[in-house]
């Protein structure tokens, strides 16, 4: 993951501006490169793809995918639908947020772990399911939480 | 010939371990000097015996599972590749009671073919349901479908023959097949597990689809929560291009049929079709008002069928076997076979694919085998969030749309949350007005506000303040949010609410805890 670069990001959009409806392939190709979608880039959206600035912001807070700042290191997502609620993840989540010291949807102080809630990864005969790095896992019990996040920190570096 | 050794690369497989499973076994591989070659499968959708591995034998793939990197020396010491007897050895995979009695139709092929191999496509069956349609005029190919009775499988039932008459009548430069891959509702997987296991029956049910009203450009809008889905999907279309089966001239018809993957990125709204077309055309994912359909005014403006991704996926068996092969699994009005997912508190999770009218009550018992916590059932949530609770007395009920209707249920995209009797319910109701406030798209009030009045009055009730007066609140939100939503988030989401009053009414009278 790099960090923010308003020339490569300018050239992202300008290499996708020409797509129907180049809006999401954009920010999603942003957010793949740098992990979030830094605000500086709105005017030059904006004027690539001839819409208002507001439209742009609008679109970008409208989904729950896109985050407005750098995330941490790594990033745990876990379900909290209901499959996954029969099966538990309410505690289990109540324990990685104790633990972590971070609620769902926040960043750890030392910008270890981003904590997210997702709805449903589609393993819900594995319930509780979470991802961690894009890794998918099943029967997360808090124990194997534990291992993921004690394995995590051991890796350290990059997510991936 | 090598002999083969399946280990499912699905998202659900991996998630217990699959990799590290056929990593362990490419080691003994290598290190015995064995002929063997490991293939990475779809999922055969029996997630408790996964990551589940098979052995092709000269009487049928036999399976051993649920596996363990540490069990696979014992699994070559035992003779795997002759399909000898092991602790984990679970027999013949046909066999196996689970899978045998289905009718896998749209899943004939899923876990058992290598997902991104043609070839293997191409000798099960695969494009035989398109060189069919290559053969019948557009309103024929519409005629057949709309004869085979298929209903879509997003949610909502409409029959897809009829839907595709409209697109094919409608004028239009341009016209859109989408596929909607939006799968958002909790309990489900049939669509991850047909993108992941068998991307081409779906490429080849929108080339179908193509011809059938005239489109030439077709999207498939995938949520981003399926990273692998969109991964294989993507290298199957480069594949179907590279072999002419996508582009000009698509499988050698004259015909030009091009197609894309686009992600979602985290609304659930995005899968009401609406919304996901305003999101494919680079908006905010927001409701349009219904007239214009979006089979006369769709993608850009233009005629489009938005389809879910297994009704496009059953397409290419119905133009192969036949409107009437199709036609004659199921019961009533529902025609074919329902995928049902059995997930959350079940001993045997997975996908069962079955001619609509098993009951509910079959479905979880003689499939699932009743709750995995091994406590007793208590409440049944089928088709998503948006789907009723249904108490142990309705289990009788036959999947099938308009018996589920008739129960204040919703068969919806077929997926069936099993909750054993730690569950309350006014939890459970709280969260579905807390999951539509959060994603209600904002454009009309009775779901905007009306969810976040339904999760306070809700809390009320759970602290046991002015119960009674509460519960009528609750009881009118709710009359407000059926009657006066633009759409089924808003219109729904009272069906889990009030089904979890009526239903469970001591969870909300209770005793104060
Ligand atoms: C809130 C909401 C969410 C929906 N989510 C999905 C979805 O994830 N996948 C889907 O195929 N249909 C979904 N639908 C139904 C679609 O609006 C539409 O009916 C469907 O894509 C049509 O395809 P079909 O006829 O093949 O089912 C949803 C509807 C609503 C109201
Ligand atoms: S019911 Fe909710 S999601 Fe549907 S249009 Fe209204 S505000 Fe949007
Ligand atoms: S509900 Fe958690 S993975 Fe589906």
């Amino acid at each position: 993951m790099q960090v923010w670069n308003q020339e490569r990001a300018v050239t992202i959009v300008q290499q996708l501006k020409e797509l129907p409806g180049a809006l999401l392939p954009i920010l999603h190709a942003l957010q793949e490169e740098f992990g979030y979608v830094d605000h500086s880039v709105v005017p030059a959206i904006a004027d690539a793809l001839n819409i208002s600035k507001a439209e742009v912001h609008g679109t970008i807070s409208f989904y729950h995918d896109f985050r407005h700042a750098p995330p941490g290191q790594h990033i745990l997502k876990m379900c909290r639908a209901e499959a996954c609620q029969s099966m538990g993840c309410d505690a289990v989540i109540e324990h990685v947020e104790n633990r972590l010291g971070a609620k769902l949807g926040e960043t750890t102080a030392d910008g270890n772990f981003t904590l997210d809630a997702v709805y449903c990864l589609g393993n819900c005969a594995l319930s509780p399911a979470a991802m961690l790095d894009g890794k998918p896992y099943g029967r997360v019990s808090t124990q194997v939480a534990d291992f993921l996040i004690d394995d995590a920190t051991r890796r350290g570096g990059q997510r991936g | 010939m090598s002999v083969k050794i399946f280990i499912p690369c699905d998202m659900a497989a991996l998630s217990v371990g699959a990799d590290a499973v056929a990593k362990a076994v490419e080691r003994e591989i290598q290190e015995r000097r064995l002929d063997a070659v490991v293939v990475r499968n779809g999922s055969r959708g029996m997630f408790w015996l996964e990551p589940l591995l098979e052995v092709e034998t000269p009487k049928g793939r036999v399976a051993y599972g649920p596996m363990t990197p540490d069990a696979v020396p014992s699994l070559f010491e035992a003779g795997l590749l002759d399909g000898k007897q092991h602790a984990l050895c679970l027999g013949l995979t046909e066999e196996i009671p689970y899978l045998k009695n289905q009718e896998r139709l749209t899943f004939a092929r899923c876990g058992i073919v290598d997902p991104l191999s043609l070839s293997d496509y191409i000798s099960r069956d695969g494009y035989k349901g398109l060189q069919n349609a290559l053969k019948m005029s557009a309103e024929k190919i519409v005629e057949e479908v709309t004869n085979s009775g298929l209903r879509g499988r997003g949610g909502a039932g409409f029959p897809t023959g009829i839907k595709w008459n409209t697109v094919l009548k409608a004028q239009g430069s341009q016209k859109y097949i989408v596929c909607n891959a939006d799968e958002g509702d909790s309990g489900t997987f049939a669509d991850r597990m047909i993108m992941e296991g068998d991307p081409f029956v779906l490429i080849e049910g929108m080339t179908i689809a193509g011809f059938a009203v005239g489109a030439t450009q077709g999207y498939i809008y995938c949520r981003s929560e399926y990273p692998h889905a969109v991964k294989t999907l993507r290298r199957a279309i480069s594949i179907a291009y590279e072999n002419g089966y996508l582009g000009d001239n698509a499988a050698g018809s004259g015909k030009t049929f091009d197609l894309e993957v686009r992600m979602g990125a985290g609304a659930y709204i995005c899968g009401e079709e609406t919304s996901l077309l305003e999101s494919l055309e680079g908006r905010r994912g927001q409701i349009r008002p219904k007239p214009p359909l979006p089979a006369i005014e769709g993608l850009f403006g233009k005629p489009t069928v938005v389809n879910n991704v297994i009704s496009l996926a059953t397409v290419p068996i119905i133009l192969d076997k036949g409107a009437d092969h199709y036609k004659n699994f199921g019961m009533g009005r529902s025609r074919g076979t329902l995928t049902i997912q059995l997930a959350g508190n079940i001993k045997y999770g997975g996908l069962v694919e079955k001619a609509f009218g098993l009951t509910l009550r079959q479905a979880i018992y003689d499939f699932g085998g009743g709750t995995a916590t091994g406590k007793n059932l208590r409440a049944v949530q089928v088709g998503g969030p948006l789907g009723a609770y249904f108490p142990e007395k309705l289990l009788d009920t036959p999947l099938d749309y308009e018996a589920f209707a008739a129960k204040k249920g919703l068969v919806g995209h077929g997926g069936v949350v099993v909750f054993d009797e730690t569950v309350n319910l006014a939890k459970q109701a709280r969260f579905a007005m807390e999951f539509c406030a959060e994603e209600s798209c904002g454009k009309c009030t009775p779901c905007r506000i009306g969810s976040t009045r339904g999760v306070e009055t809700i809390d009320r009730i759970i602290k046991n303040e002015d119960r009674t007066k509460n519960l009528e609140v609750l009881n009118d939100l709710c009359e407000v949010m059926l009657d006066g939503s633009l759409c089924a988030l808003g219109g729904l989401t009272p069906y889990p609410v009030l089904s979890a009053v009526e239903h469970f009414p001591e969870d909300f009278h209770g005793t104060t805890a």
